[in-house]
């Protein structure tokens, strides 16, 4: 076995790298389509950056599209994006502080 | 004609008009599916061009938009985006004013 990252992994670290996150979601969606079990092709993002402020959403997408240009190409099938700038976020959710995401890693570890 | 120029004139000539996978009556795709029940629910007509059967203008449109996914939503002659920017722009109360003003009045 070979430990090459996965899908999953790629978008998070590029999206981690390239805007200024508050918050960060992917979420594999890949099992609600009709594709092989274990597949890597359906994601939804959930953001929540500053890099959003004074942005149109057509521009917003654009720039997630951009980062995620070369998985959009390739193993990305569908991407759901939803973006967010702090206080959007904040008029949603309330003052409620955001818990990390899921790393990954299991509770034994 | 090249292909790029009949998706500007596509664009040009239809005030609202979604390039999208299947057809409104028979989407093949949630994310069609999902961007033209929106469409319908704004109550003015809107063309669709189906992607699936329109192979050139599926692998082409992505250049001329710069967006790499479907749908995609052009109103007025604009790239609007995609299904999640359509039921983002719905639930807010800012599609069905853009789709109205540009909507064509039936005599």
């Amino acid at each position: 076995m070979t430990s090459e990252p996965t899908i999953q992994a790629v978008i998070e670290g590029k999206l981690s790298t390239h805007l200024d996150l508050q918050h960060l979601q992917v979420i594999n969606e890949s099992a609600n389509h009709n594709v092989p079990p274990g597949s890597e092709s359906h994601f939804k993002v959930i953001l929540v950056a500053s890099s959003f402020d004074g942005r149109r959403l057509l521009q917003r997408h654009q720039m997630v599209n951009k980062i995620l240009s070369e998985e959009l190409a390739g193993a990305i099938h569908a991407l759901a994006i939803h973006t967010y700038t702090n206080d959007e976020w904040r008029e949603r959710h309330g003052d409620t502080p955001l818990s990390p995401p899921c790393l990954g890693g299991d509770k034994s570890q | 004609m090249d292909i790029k120029e009949t998706i500007k004139e596509q664009i040009a000539a239809n005030p609202v008009l979604i390039y999208m996978k299947g057809s409104p009556d028979a989407p093949q795709c949630g994310f069609s599916s999902q961007a033209t029940q929106i469409l319908m629910a704004c109550g003015e007509r809107f063309a669709f061009i189906d992607i699936l059967a329109n192979p050139d203008i599926r692998a082409t449109l992505p250049q001329v938009s710069e967006w790499p996914t479907f749908p995609q939503l052009f109103i007025g002659g604009e790239l609007v985006g995609g299904s999640d920017i359509i039921a983002e722009m719905y639930q807010s109360g800012e599609l069905q004013p853009m789709i109205k003003a540009v909507a064509v009045t039936e005599g």
